[in-house]
């Protein structure tokens, strides 16, 4: 009983739940983009590791930790086109693609690392993405321990999911995306440009994902490693699966594998495996796949290329 | 002063010419239908005319001015409204979102309310009454039909083309599709009919054009051009509604289908307690307008559908819960609607698509090693009787034409001498000489003393090959008849569901 | 031989590719593409026990590509074959360290056979099974059961049952009854290149020339029609992932007898994911996969010289892979490229023509 209070009673292990699900949030909203246009996106590991490296870099050069925000969302819209242009206009495999982008955004990463800083790793006076208090919030007891003092990026995190949520289902263009990602040739006929719907949505995935990769390397983490995603990506779409492809759905199932991680990590040190609650998100996936608790049904036209007539 | 006018249009995609020479003259106010053969052109013309495809020559005049659609959205601007053979509805999204869907871009707010409500006020305008918020995926297809028409009328449609409107729908729907058409001819709004139904044509269009092999080859008021001189100009000569079919004396049942109900993927009652029997040396015809059971009636019989009730026998075997292959053994055939779907492996030669249902089997396999040469041999024996071109068995079947991919299916099914063939649609989409050819087989396999389920939409088809013929409509078998004891009339009515209940000749 | 050209180009264009940008960025960075490429060659193949390192190498590679590749041949995209192979690894090792009594014989089989059954299982029942009776996507399932096998190994020598005694997050070390005999002396190269090899021509048997092969192909391209002629599909959805795993899982046995000998704490072999490369770039041919996956093998045994003697950081290899499997899922690009370039060449014409 002890235990369970001293686990479940403390308010760090929510705080931290928020932390560790706002990089798979941010990712898990780009992906909903992506696929609901018709593009799978497995290549957002890859993504965030572009972005989180290009983050730093950017705020090592200019001293400014809001430049390499912008400058690692850049980097992930740029690379999410390498995803995009052969998925719209060469009909490639979106997932191939997706996994030669993490493999090549896994080895440029750890050679520009190696490359620019050397042995030594990125610089220990990189500057960070600030922390923000809310004046009032901070004061109510457990709740503003939980969401009263986070870094910057959580709160815009929760900005996007509203705004994605009322981009996708209130306005004219996510009406067109929405209708992309099930029947291409349908929207084509009343004159909804396929290709540019598409280009948008991986963009947008894109650039979540980049900020995904800023948020960890200059806000959870210090800095930049190797493979410092640490399969994030993949967690992420599962999210986005486990959330029906959905903005809310994906913050939900983000907040309990979030959950899941901050679990793990604050059973350290207790005789559970932490590895064994690291298992969670994944089963929950299958499941939710196989049906037993409300099939999850992706767009009808996810991951199959269009061809226009001529 | 025409709304419509098209001249000398042409359309060539590699070495076919799809449409050549093209004329189209449509006037405001009324219906014209467009008449012809499956793979006459229509549907190029009508991709053309919508802005999905550029024509090579020729000219669209429409609305009084000269127009060469770059895209759909430009036909769409210009007024004009298709509702494709396939519907372009998008099942996830509701009624009024795919009305509204590409009206308006960018990132402003989509209002869903009054988008529903004047979805909704259009809709009991026009008379075709729509729930706005509903599901396409949730309609009949008769209401999806509806949703294209107001589609096309929400987008101020001048001119609205309908491309076989009537293939999907059951006779009151199709009744009430005219209804509506007439209708938007009131208001002035003139139809493109396309179809290949004389007998729509007739009650439904003011004039008609006839199109063969990519050109239009006759134009006339509906009034005073005969269903004789219609069907001459369709098929380019005197349409003989009677082969020679031997007398083959009928003997024991071979497949006997006792009060079969089979529900649909959506456990929509699809057969209603349906019966009847094929004898030996027979060719039973089942007619009927699509959608009214046949598909799932064939797919009980051969194992791919699960029966709710009743059973199928073949010969005295209870078949009725015996798997696909068990019947495949048991000695039914099977030619399946969809060839490239359900018939063929497309990447795989000719030679293994000849032995699809009997790999495992001698002298396919021996012990589970493949005998190719044995396979070859069978196969090159097939080429050459059924005259399948190119003569090469190693070629991939996606690289044959369709005529010579439906005979690869025929070769395949009639080799093993089966018991029963089951034949949907045997001859769709193919040329007038490829049918003949199939239609040869099929009577050749009749006058051996085998049996034949022949379901097909064309009546002719029916008329011309069955020895009995069987009706269905709305998931019932209505009547049975002898062939030669029964008019087109009557069989219409029955497919109409006029006439219910009657066993012809029992 | 027409034939023959027509399947290679690809995969050699996009190996071209990829080594010419691989040395762009490399230039860029002020390195020597050449000597990196060199002393990269030299690092795999510059004396006989380079040779049978990079061998080595690529016989966890060329058995993972075959399950890989036996999927992708009935349509079914086994991406979770990394974590098919950890599964393997733990049942090979477990039999391994137990059992000590037993002959080599006997000992080597069973945890040869425990490997398998344990790949097939993870790889075949649960995708399988979900796919075929849900339809649930095997690359998510496969992906998400890939992770959910990693940190299964991660618990069982960390908390688990296979854990050592002592502080370090190991499991004992297999005993020799149950080690594979090295084959080349001072290299890895082990007599799992033996059981790799006959698993390539088991394979190319298998799929090309009995009839269960024949069935296999044929539900891969087309479901429906052999659905329609009495083909079980789902029975052969799980069987084609079941195979694929049972490969994987050998993959992990074989390392494992033959190299590795004991599980540490580390999980990431990446050979799950460089054998789908090997079967694409391979284009699933059984013999393409022995060439491809010695390629793919030099590339990394060859990086640590690389890095020693030009300083190019070692993962340079994995951006030229990136780089190549880009191309090859890419395929129109090549027909692109030169489409544009010849309208471009018939502008250009025309325009000289209007000119002149």
């Amino acid at each position: 009983m002890n235990f369970f209070l001293q686990v479940f009673g403390n308010p760090e292990l929510y705080a931290s739940t928020l932390a560790m699900a706002t990089p798979l949030a941010l990712a898990a909203l780009g992906g909903t983009f992506s696929e609901r246009t018709g593009v799978v996106n497995i290549a957002m590991e890859g993504i965030m590791l572009v972005g989180a490296f290009f983050g730093v870099m950017i705020a090592v050069l200019t001293h400014s930790s809001l430049l390499g925000l912008l400058a690692g969302m850049v980097a992930g819209i740029i690379t999410s086109l390498a995803l995009a242009w052969p998925a719209i206009r060469l009909q490639s495999d979106q997932v191939i693609i997706g996994m030669a982008i993490n493999v090549f955004a896994g080895g440029l990463t750890a050679f520009l690392l190696n490359t620019v800083y050397g042995y030594n790793g990125t610089p220990t006076n990189t500057p960070f993405l600030p922390t923000i208090t809310i004046p009032g919030l901070v004061k109510i007891p457990f709740l503003g321990q939980v969401i009263g003092q986070q870094n910057l990026l959580v709160y815009v995190m929760l900005i996007l999911v509203v705004v994605g949520h009322y981009v996708l289902f209130h306005t004219n263009i996510g009406l067109q995306m929405r209708a992309v990602g099930e029947h291409p040739e349908a929207a084509a006929t009343v004159g909804v440009s396929v290709v540019n719907i598409r280009y948008l949505g991986v963009s947008i995935g894109g650039m979540l994902s980049g900020m995904a990769g800023v948020y960890l390397s200059l806000g959870l983490l210090n800095g930049f490693d190797v493979n410092m995603t640490n399969g994030r990506g993949y967690i992420a779409l599962a999210a986005m699966i486990f959330g029906k492809w959905t903005p809310f759905g994906s913050l939900l199932s983000s907040l309990l594998f979030g959950f899941a991680i901050a679990l793990s990590i604050s059973l350290q040190g207790y005789q559970v495996s932490a590895n064994l609650v690291g298992m969670l998100p994944y089963v929950l996936t299958i499941v939710a796949l196989t049906g037993i608790i409300g099939r999850s049904r992706a767009p009808l036209a996810d991951g199959i290329p269009y061809e226009p007539s001529k | 002063m025409a709304l419509l006018e098209i001249a000398g249009l042409r359309k060539v995609f590699g070495q076919v010419v799809a449409n050549d020479h093209v004329d189209l003259t449509v006037m405001p106010g009324e219906t014209h239908a467009i008449l012809g053969e499956n793979g006459a052109g229509k549907s190029t013309l009508i991709k053309m005319i919508s802005g999905l495809y550029k024509p090579d020559a020729g000219t669209i005049l429409f609305d009084g001015a000269l127009r060469n659609f770059n895209n759909p959205r430009e036909a769409i601007v210009a007024g004009i409204g298709v509702v494709h053979q396939h519907f372009m509805l998008i099942p996830a999204l509701t009624v009024a979102e795919n009305v509204v869907l590409g009206i308006h871009g960018g990132w402003g707010r989509y209002d869903r309310k009054t988008a529903e409500e004047q979805v909704s006020k259009l809709s009991k305008e026009v008379g075709l009454p729509l729930d706005p918020t509903r599901k396409v995926e949730d309609l009949p297809v008769g209401m999806q039909q509806r949703v294209e028409i107001v589609k096309a009328l929400y987008r101020q449609a001048k001119l609205l083309v309908l491309d076989e409107p009537t293939a999907v729908l059951t006779p009151q729907e199709t009744e009430d599709l005219f209804e509506v058409v007439h209708h938007l001819n009131q208001d002035g709004i003139p139809v493109i009919f396309i179809s290949h139904k004389l007998d729509e044509v007739r009650a439904v269009a003011h004039k008609v054009t006839v199109m063969r092999a990519g050109k239009t080859v006759f134009e006339s008021p509906v009034g005073s051009a005969s269903a004789q001189q219609l069907a001459y100009w369709m098929v380019g000569r005197d349409i003989v509604l009677q082969t020679q079919r031997d007398v083959v004396q009928s003997g024991a049942t071979v497949l006997s289908v006792n009060d079969l109900t089979v529900f649909d993927d959506r456990h929509t009652k699809k057969v209603d307690n349906v019966s009847f029997a094929v004898k030996e040396g027979e060719i039973f015809g089942l007619a009927g307008v699509d959608g009214n059971g046949q598909t799932e009636l064939v797919e009980a019989i051969t194992g791919l559908r699960k029966l709710a009730h009743g059973s199928v026998y073949l010969q005295d075997k209870d078949i009725s819960r015996a798997s696909v292959a068990k019947r495949i053994e048991q000695g039914i055939a099977y030619i399946p609607q969809d060839r490239q779907r359900d018939g063929l492996v497309l990447p795989f030669s000719i030679a293994d698509n000849l032995q699809l249902r009997e790999v495992s089997k001698a002298p396919f396999s021996k012990g589970g090693w493949l005998q190719k040469r044995a396979a070859r041999k069978h196969a090159e024996q097939l080429v050459e009787e059924f005259d399948i071109r190119p003569r090469n068995v190693d070629l991939p079947v996606g690289d044959l034409s369709g005529g010579n991919q439906q005979k690869v299916i025929l070769a395949r099914e009639m080799a093993r001498r089966p018991m029963l063939l089951v034949a949907v649609q045997p001859t769709r989409g193919l040329d007038v000489g490829a049918i003949e050819g199939i239609h040869k087989h099929l009577l050749a396999l009749r006058s051996e003393g085998r049996s034949i389920l022949l379901v097909s939409l064309e009546l002719d088809e029916i008329l011309m090959l069955s020895d009995r013929i069987g009706v269905m409509h709305a998931g019932h078998l209505v009547a049975v008849y002898n062939n030669g004891e029964v008019s087109r009339e009557e069989l219409g009515l029955a497919m109409t569901g006029e006439i219910t209940a009657k066993e012809a000749g029992a | 031989m027409k034939r023959l050209w027509k399947a290679l180009s690809l995969p050699l264009y996009a190996v071209i590719t990829g080594l010419i940008l691989g040395a762009i960025i490399m230039a860029i960075a002020k390195y020597n593409p050449w000597s990196a490429y060199g002393s990269l060659l030299m690092g795999a193949f510059g004396n006989p026990i380079a040779i049978g390192n990079t061998v080595s190498g690529a016989i966890p590679l060329m058995l993972t590509a075959l399950g890989i590749a036996v999927a992708f041949r009935t349509g079914l995209f086994n991406i979770g074959a990394e974590g098919q192979y950890w599964v393997g690894a733990m049942a090979a090792v477990f039999i391994g360290y137990n059992f000590a009594s037993m002959p080599w014989y006997f000992h080597i089989p069973l945890a040869l056979i425990a490997a398998m059954v344990a790949g097939g299982l993870w790889g075949g029942v649960i995708p399988g099974l979900a796919k075929a009776w849900v339809g649930a996507h095997e690359v998510i399932t496969t992906m998400m059961m890939s992770y959910i096998a990693i940190l299964l190994a991660h618990y069982m020598v960390e908390k688990g049952p296979m854990m050592q005694q002592g502080f370090v997050p190991q499991s004992p070390p297999i005993t020799s009854s149950a080690t594979l005999p090295t084959i080349l002396t001072n290299s890895n190269l082990s007599a799992g290149l033996y059981i790799a090899l006959a698993a390539v021509v088991v394979v190319h048997i298998l799929l090309f020339y009995t009839s269960f092969g024949y069935k296999l192909r044929a539900v891969g391209y087309n479901a429906f029609a052999a659905r329609y002629s009495g083909l079980p599909v789902a029975l052969y959805t799980v069987l084609s992932l079941g195979i694929s795993g049972v490969l994987a899982g050998l993959a992990g046995g074989v390392q494992f007898l033959g190299v590795d000998y004991q599980l540490t704490d580390t999980f990431q072999s990446g050979y799950g994911y460089t054998a789908i490369v090997v079967a694409l770039l391979a284009r699933n041919n059984p013999l393409g996969i022995v060439l491809a996956s010695i390629f793919f093998s030099a590339l990394s045994s060859g990086s640590q010289m690389m890095q020693i003697t030009s300083g190019v950081s070692a993962n340079m290899t994995d951006v030229i892979t990136g780089i190549i499997i880009f191309f090859v899922a890419a395929d129109r690009l090549y027909a692109y490229i030169l489409r544009t370039f010849r309208k471009k060449q018939v502008i250009a014409v025309a325009r000289k023509e209007v000119q002149g």
